[in-house]
């Protein structure tokens, strides 16, 4: 055996997929390692330390064992401590991995683990945008291609937030295309765009791209976002581009007096160039009405709210 | 004195009332009355604040009391306060009335009258009744027992939330605007307030006898009624405006929760309490299963309460507001009548001075069109900002 893996792991984090996916690696690179590998996989919850303390004591035969303990939140009190003094000497030939979904629950585990000096795998829930554009990354780079960010961006408004269905892209992207992907090879494989909020639509408006504005309008309609939040995001589009115009300042300087994060009042910053306050006083009132239009007030609630999307663009030209 | 002395300004609704009420004696009485002297069911209809439940009340009332509505036997003091035996009062604090509260009404209403006199169900807003509830108040209303009477009041600005064939079986009693001068009569009266307090209050009420009274007793809502008076000043940017509306709504949340929010904690615990939360000892976590439920209803419910609060109270500033652009215009217009708001008349004179009637009158527009809006069920917060921005523009 080359590399031994560490003879502790905590795949820490609450994200199926990445938790999923860790511990199978697992599995896997002890199969590649040693086939005839004695791998145990158990449900934390369900498990008692009788059974923990069978499972690691050291066979007669000798050999590799992986042992998986799943869920590892769940696991009892009784049974922490017998993991935990484990931990402190760990038997050589078994190897332990053990799955927490991090937070409160369970926290003396991971805790204790951690410092017995278990190598950490993370496996958190990607929230941030960024975060979810390196992962792409990482994963096309680890598949042996390669991408701009540019590229990782359109795939996941192509595809939508879904690790694994991003995961699944970018397997299919590197084995199909050799590993150099384009905007133009995503452009090819994927039409449309899987997740449009309101937000999107607003965020078009605000800055007069109508096209834009039109065409996420269209696929938020269409994947069924209602049209009531639409227009609650169009109206706080026009709103956070009102309240930062005319200011100056930092969004960290200006976010408290606003009552608004930083990051949005940053973003509502470059939104404001183009706007007068007439125009600002023009859609604003297309908001509203399209607020009443999408409650009842229209026959076509799809057609309001092109409209008011129109009359947003159309305002901050200044061409009405 | 009468029960009726209450109501400011309204002498002539006062007079039907005072008339059915004795037939409504003489029934009792066992006297023969002529067809159509006392009537089955009722219809009080009014604008905003004219005193319509009010009015119900004190028909109630007459109606229970042995000498015609004398204000100061048990029958009178339990009707008006709202715990005599055979007057059944419904008061949503909702936002409509349901049909199944409805049926147990009617079913109740359908019983003979526990004293002898009449049995009363008075249904204060009317018009939050739903079709299906209406439908069930209906059957009622076309074949009544001998001795129910129905008193509906319902705001003479939506006649039609009440389906015409309630309407078409009850006899109407319309109330008026009642004059400044009759509402500060009765507060001088009823309330001891001085004439000048008084004046002032009843002025500003614009016609709304309880939001009188609330002014003239209450100094946070003379506070509230003074910030959002001063709004107009405070507009002089776009971020201003927004912060205007801000204000304007978190003032009418704050206002809503201080109504609401001790009833609701104070309901809350007593259910909790009901349904043996607290208990120790064996069993308690057994009784205390599936109790969520319950309580979730009744959370609902008291959201529907505070939702319809925080309407109200924003209502009424727009109202005040309102006001304000109102006596902006009587002045441009020279028209010299009265203006709403006396104690800032300085400052809507100065506005005059620089405004056209033009743009007084689209600020007007403007904090009415906001009404309207928030009526359709737009977002309070995207109504009033977008009339803010109207009235920075003019």
């Amino acid at each position: 055996m080359s590399t031994t893996p560490a003879p502790l792991r905590l795949i820490l984090g609450d994200d199926e997929f990445l938790s999923a996916r860790a511990v199978s690696s697992a599995i896997r690179a002890a199969k590649a390692a040693d086939p005839g590998a004695d791998i145990r996989e158990f449900d934390a919850g369900d498990l008692v330390s009788g059974a923990l303390a069978e499972a690691v004591s050291p066979s007669l035969f000798g050999g590799q064992r992986l042992l998986v303990l799943r869920a590892g939140q769940d696991a009892k009190k009784d049974l922490i401590t017998v993991l935990l003094a484990y931990a402190k000497a760990p038997d050589p030939e078994v190897s332990l991995v053990v799955a927490h979904a991090g937070g409160a629950k369970g926290k003396a585990l991971s805790d204790g683990l951690r410092a017995a000096g278990a190598e950490i795998i993370p496996a958190a829930k990607i929230t941030k945008a960024r975060e979810r554009t390196a992962f792409v990354r990482d994963e096309i780079r680890r598949l042996g291609g390669s991408c701009s960010e540019d590229t990782a961006d359109a795939l996941i408004s192509a595809v939508g937030n879904d690790l694994r269905e991003l995961s699944a892209a970018c397997s299919q992207l590197v084995t199909d295309t050799g590993g150099k992907i384009t905007i133009e090879v995503v452009q090819r494989y994927y039409r449309g765009r899987a997740e449009v909020s309101g937000f999107t639509v607003a965020d078009a408006a605000v800055i007069g791209d109508v096209p834009g504005a039109l065409e996420a309008l269209r696929w938020a309609l269409a994947v069924g976002v209602d049209p009531v939040p639409i227009a609650d995001a169009l109206a706080d589009g026009v709103r956070s581009v009102a309240r930062v115009a005319g200011t100056t300042g930092s969004g960290y300087q200006l976010a408290s007096s606003l009552g608004m994060p930083p990051w949005k009042v940053e973003r509502a910053q470059r939104q404001a160039r183009g706007w007068t306050p007439e125009g600002l006083v023009t859609a604003m009132h297309a908001a509203a009405e399209v607020n009443a239009a999408v409650k009842g007030g229209a026959e076509d609630r799809a057609y309001a709210l092109e409209r008011a999307v129109l009359a947003v663009a159309r305002a901050r030209r200044g061409n009405r | 004195m009468t029960v009726f002395d209450e109501l400011a300004g309204q002498r002539a609704a006062v007079e039907v009332l005072q008339k059915a009420a004795g037939a409504a004696a003489a029934i009792v009485r066992g006297d023969q009355v002529p067809a159509g002297a006392m009537t089955h069911a009722w219809l009080f209809t009014g604008p905003p604040g004219s005193g319509r439940s009010m009015a119900a009340r004190a028909f109630a009332a007459a109606l229970q009391c042995v000498n015609g509505g004398c204000g100061t036997c048990a029958a009178c003091h339990t009707t008006l306060g709202g715990t005599h035996a055979d007057v059944r009062f419904v008061v949503p604090d909702g936002l409509s009335i349901a049909v199944s509260e409805m049926r147990a009404l009617v079913l109740r209403a359908a019983s003979s009258p526990t004293q002898g006199r009449w049995q009363v169900l008075l249904v204060e807003d009317a018009d939050r009744l739903t079709e299906a509830a209406g439908n069930a108040l209906l059957k009622a209303i076309e074949e009544p027992p001998p001795r129910t009477v129905f008193l509906l009041c319902t705001p003479s600005t939506h006649p039609e939330d009440v389906s015409v064939t309630i309407r078409s079986r009850c006899r109407v009693v319309s109330l008026t605007t009642p004059s400044a001068a009759a509402i500060a009569g009765v507060l001088v009266a009823r309330d001891g307030a001085s004439e000048a307090d008084a004046a002032w209050a009843a002025a500003a009420a614009q016609g709304h006898v309880g939001r009188a009274r609330k002014l003239a007793r209450d100094p946070a809502s003379r506070d509230r009624r003074q910030a959002v008076l001063g709004i107009p000043r405070k507009l002089t940017s776009i971020s201003a405006a927004f912060d205007a509306a801000a204000m304007l709504i978190s003032s009418a949340e704050e206002e809503a929760a201080a109504s609401v929010s001790e009833v609701s904690a104070k309901e809350k615990a007593e259910l909790e309490t009901a349904l043996g939360a607290g208990g120790t000892g064996k069993g308690a976590a057994a009784a205390a299963r599936g109790t969520a439920g319950i309580l979730k209803d009744l959370e609902r419910k008291q959201k529907s309460r505070a939702t319809r609060a925080q309407r109200d109270a924003l209502d009424r500033a727009l109202m005040d507001l309102a006001g304000l652009y109102r006596d902006v215009l009587a002045f441009t217009l020279k028209s010299g009548t009265a203006p709403v708001h006396a104690d800032v008349a300085e400052m809507t004179r100065a506005a005059a001075a620089k405004w056209t009637p033009e743009s007084a009158l689209r600020r007007l527009e403007a904090v009415l069109a906001c009404r309207e809006a928030i009526d359709a069920n737009v977002k309070p917060k995207i109504a009033v900002e977008a009339m803010m921005l109207s009235l920075w523009q003019g």
